[in-house]
């Protein structure tokens, strides 16, 4: 599955339903992002994605993820819209054969979601409202994979 | 008439995120934006701004069709 959604999410919920049924995964991997409240410099985070695009670009990497780590199923589904802090953002499930692959599957994904995924992320705060670009430790998370 | 897509920062700058322009060029619709609005022209021209063209990411300029559907994307950030 790979989905976007403006409702908060249960990431627990959506690991049970992704390890049911397996009989040849031997390993899911997961990674959970949460909005931090930055010691209430961020009151709510704005995230704007290209409806269609969007989707489809995150397809794309998530079929190299697959080819690359021999993934039998990956899903990722990103919150879009108003989010508040302790709320789920980004939730990713990588399933192999061996954790090995999972996990390092898992990683990758991570790093291009942060950098290089159609999304546009706007911090709003007691000090006004400020869009966030990818730091350079994001681009160099990325690049470790290329 | 092309349909254009400003995201991120760029749709808080120009103060619209979607309007028809009349143009049949990727560079064309950048220069017709630019001269109706200079601080929207000078952050369509930032570096890391890319431009798709009915949802493809396109380099370098191309020829916009009617109907065509162009975005302009300042640089993403997810997670």
């Amino acid at each position: 599955m790979i989905a976007l959604t403006e409702k908060v999410f249960d990431p627990g919920a959506l690991l049970s339903e992704f390890c049911r049924g397996r009989q040849e995964t031997g390993a899911v991997a997961t990674f959970t992002g949460i909005a931090r409240a930055e010691a209430g410099g961020t009151s709510i985070l704005e995230l704007e994605a290209y409806p269609g695009f969007t989707e489809a670009e995150i397809g794309k990497i998530a079929d190299q993820a697959r080819a690359r780590f021999g993934l039998h199923d990956v899903s990722i589904l990103h919150r879009v819209g108003k989010i508040a802090p302790g709320e789920p953002i980004v939730f990713v499930a990588t399933a192999g054969a061996h954790r090995r692959a999972a996990f390092e599957a898992c990683d990758f994904l991570m790093d291009y979601l942060k950098s290089r995924a159609p999304f546009w992320k706007k911090e709003h705060g007691p000090a006004g409202a400020r869009w966030v670009e990818p730091h350079a430790q994001d681009h160099a998370d990325a690049a470790r994979w290329d | 008439m092309a349909k254009v897509l400003l995201f991120g920062r760029l749709g808080d700058v120009a103060g619209w995120r979607e309007r028809q322009v009349a143009a049949t060029a990727l560079y064309a619709i950048r220069d017709c934006l630019a001269a109706e609005d200079p601080a929207l022209g000078e952050a369509l021209a930032a570096p890391g701004v890319q431009i798709a063209l009915n949802q493809a990411i396109v380099r370098g300029d191309a020829p916009v069709g009617p109907e065509a559907e162009v975005a302009f994307l300042p640089p993403m950030s997810g997670g």
